[in-house]
């Protein structure tokens, strides 16, 4: 086949697109610059869009021995991921960009505008695994649960995995190392990248008052008494604790947590522990991975964190929204994130968050 | 396997001439630093003395007006800020005259300049055809005359081949000095630094067969501007480091010695242009109703991006530009067109196709045998 390696200039994305050579498939290797003003080097461990990492990913594609070019996706970057997480967190959600990134730029621009220069499909560096079964390609967990990632990848349409390719998903990380040193990838040893790649300083509430203001408010017990004040409702997240700076104790002394964030009024209100528990949730914008899911309730498992354990629960499709029962109740979940549906290893659908009870 | 690929990208860096390659190599088999006062190391000077002498005619300057420069943009770093710092060390010219197609190499010494010094930019528009406006010259000059530091204008355009008027721009600044940046037209198209009346003039080795690492500043004698690179004063106080005796032996065999026919390179421009206008009708040829370089033509293919049209030609061993690129490597619009005129999404649909002394019609042939096809896989992919 001819294929595109997405290639971030981290060792994953090296050792995909050297594998996929290696199994006889022509591969160029694409660079995508995110940032219209990338920085000149990484800090730490953080980011994916830097100057050094373009250096490191042509490096990389010289190695390997393929072709090798920079895609200028600036532009529909900041349009669909960074404005939207700009504004998910202003509407009082919590946003995973990385979903969206995948969702909008690595399987749809990249993968369509691949197509349509004559290419089959998009290799990525992820962990995740596909499958070809009479209904057609599935998306599973890569076999190293530590670095599993369908949880991003579940915003993939049915034609979106199947023009998807996950050489890792079969392997665990230590071994890519291991793979990459032995291929002669300088970037061997470079730290994975984590957190949100435009945030490179890790501090996401600095970042979003930097860019959004921050407007003082009132943190509010459920009963309305004003307990303290916020800067800016958007920098707190449903389930936080610390940083909330309130001074008026608890009558028992027990700790209050963020329980909702309500952005219209830009009121942050907080209560105890067991007010945040949910058992069911709504999700909006439902994209189904694989086989249609047939009309009434199933059991299966449902994620709604990149890293969060597969929890119990009976969901069912209806109307364009996925809703899921717990098990057992959850503490702390905020609209906005992605809820993912697993059955066994495989990716059932996902949606946006939209309502907890 | 031997992949023979369809170079066209000259006006990026043209072969080495065999001359110059061989020149090369017996340099750099002679011990001796040409500063050093012994038998070798005159041995040594002498080579690059009389290196100097042939490059001297062929530029049109004496040799004592040719400083050897490790590349054209330090050449045209040193005259910029140069003239700047010497034309302004009592702060009354702080304003630089220049054109609005100049290279980064021209524009971004400039810009530092403003940016640090307090230097003022004026900018000359350009035509249509990516000339500049000697009647806007006119009016700056004539409304600023006192407050010049120098005026620099490019001899020709790197991306269009569009040359520029430089005879009339010195006439009309009469005692402001003017520096041209003359890379692209070197051993290509006319150009006499006397005849014309330069104060300043930069040059390039390796777009004229010579190697990569050797550039020249040409500077009227007598003047004496401050240095960037101090440390020895090899070169006139001007320019410090040892003299690069190999490549300049080496530019100056590829000059006297030069395989660069400006008739042929424009008979091989013309046939890839007739091609272009019959197979894709679409295609607009920028530039044409100005006096172009021989071997640069630049294309808009409307409705594709250029960055796909550069991936998909080099698929097929075809190797062409887009024109500038930031560090990252990202594709930038080129402000040399948007400058002429032509919109953002014409200007990200632009190639540069450049022929050189090495080109041939089997050339033209390739590329015009996959451009049909490669444009309209690019129309469909934008």
């Amino acid at each position: 086949m001819k294929l595109i390696a997405a290639m971030s200039g981290g060792v994953d994305s090296a050792v995909a697109a050297a594998r996929a050579v290696e199994e006889g498939h022509e591969v160029i290797g694409v660079h995508l610059a995110l940032s219209s003003n990338p920085q000149k080097y990484r800090s730490g461990a953080r980011g994916c869009c830097t100057i050094e990492d373009s250096h490191d990913a042509r490096r990389a594609a010289d190695v390997i021995g393929i072709p090798f070019y920079i895609w200028d996706m600036a532009e529909e970057f900041h349009e669909n991921v960074v404005e939207n997480f700009m504004s998910e967190y202003k509407a009082g959600r919590t946003p995973n960009p990385c979903l969206r990134c995948n969702e909008k730029i690595k399987f749809a621009a990249v993968l369509d505008r691949a197509k349509k220069m004559g290419f089959d499909g998009v290799i990525t560096g992820h962990y995740a695994r596909t499958v070809d079964s009479p209904e057609g390609r599935t998306l599973h967990r890569a076999i190293d649960p530590l670095k599993d990632q369908s949880y991003v990848l579940a915003v993939l349409n049915r034609e979106q995995i199947s023009g998807a390719i996950f050489p890792l998903g079969d392997t665990e990380k230590v071994d890519i190392r291991i793979e990459a040193e032995r291929r002669g990838l300088a970037l061997a040893q470079k730290p994975d990248s984590h957190d949100i790649c435009f945030v490179p300083s890790g501090d996401n509430a600095g970042w979003l008052r930097d860019r959004m203001g921050s407007e003082d408010g009132p943190i509010v017990d459920q009963d309305g008494k004003q307990l303290g004040t916020h800067k800016g409702a958007y920098t707190y997240t449903i389930g936080q604790r610390k940083g909330l700076g309130l001074t008026v104790p608890t009558a028992d002394g027990s700790p209050r947590f963020v329980l909702k964030i309500e952005p219209v009024t830009n009121t942050v209100v907080v209560g105890a522990r067991e007010e945040l528990a949910i058992s069911s949730m709504r999700g909006e914008k439902t994209i189904v991975c694989g086989p249609e899911i047939t009309p009434g309730t199933h059991r299966g498992f449902v994620q709604v964190r990149a890293h969060g354990t597969p929890l119990p629960a009976t969901y069912s499709y209806e109307n364009g929204y996925l809703t899921a029962h717990l098990d057992e109740p959850l503490l702390g979940l905020a609209t906005g994130q992605a809820m993912v549906i697993y059955e066994g290893d495989r990716v059932v659908a996902s949606a946006t968050i939209c309502e907890t009870a | 396997m031997l992949v023979v690929s369809t170079y066209l990208d000259h006006a990026a860096t043209t072969p080495m001439n065999p001359d110059a390659i061989a020149a090369m190599s017996s340099a750099l088999a002679i011990i001796g630093n040409p500063s050093s006062l012994h038998t070798d190391g005159r041995a040594v000077r002498k080579y690059v003395e009389d290196a100097r002498d042939v490059l001297a005619k062929s530029i049109g300057c004496a040799p004592s007006e040719i400083i050897f420069t490790g590349s054209g943009t330090e050449a045209n770093n040193i005259a910029v800020k140069g003239i700047y710092w010497q034309r302004n060390s009592d702060k009354s010219r702080p304003v630089i005259v220049t054109s609005a197609i100049e290279h980064q190499a021209v524009l971004e010494p400039m810009q530092w300049l403003v940016d640090h010094e307090g230097a003022e930019l004026v900018v000359i528009p350009v035509t249509e055809d990516g000339v500049i406006s000697l009647d806007a010259l006119r009016l700056i000059v004539a409304d600023r005359a006192d407050e010049i530091a120098l005026i620099s204008v490019m001899h020709s355009n790197n991306e269009t081949g569009a040359i520029q008027p430089i005879a009339d721009v010195v006439e009309i600044a009469q005692e402001i000095p003017v520096h041209s940046d003359a890379i692209q037209s070197w051993c290509k198209t006319p150009f006499s630094f006397k005849e014309l009346g330069l104060f300043a003039a930069s040059l390039s080795g390796h777009k004229v067969g010579g190697p990569i690492g050797i550039g020249i500043l040409i500077l009227q004698r007598g003047i004496d501007i401050p240095a960037l690179i101090h440390g020895g004063g090899q070169e006139r106080e001007i320019r410090s480091g040892t003299v690069n005796a190999p490549s300049i032996v080496a530019l100056a065999a590829a000059v006297t010695k030069s395989n660069y026919s400006a008739h042929e390179v424009a008979g091989l421009r013309h046939s890839f242009e007739r091609a272009l206008t019959t197979q894709l009708p679409d295609a607009i040829i920028n530039a044409t109703d100005a006096d172009r370089l021989p071997g640069i033509t630049s294309v808009t293919f409307p409705g594709t991006l250029n960055e796909t049209l550069l991936l998909l030609l080099d698929g097929q061993n075809i190797s062409c530009s887009t024109g500038a690129a930031c560090t990252a490597g990202v594709h930038r619009p080129s402000h040399v067109l948007e400058a002429m005129g032509l919109d953002e999404i014409a200007v990200m649909s632009t190639l540069r196709f450049s022929f050189g002394a090495t080109s041939s019609q089997s050339d033209v042939d390739s590329v015009m045998e996959a451009l049909p096809k490669v444009v309209e896989r690019a129309r469909s992919a934008r």
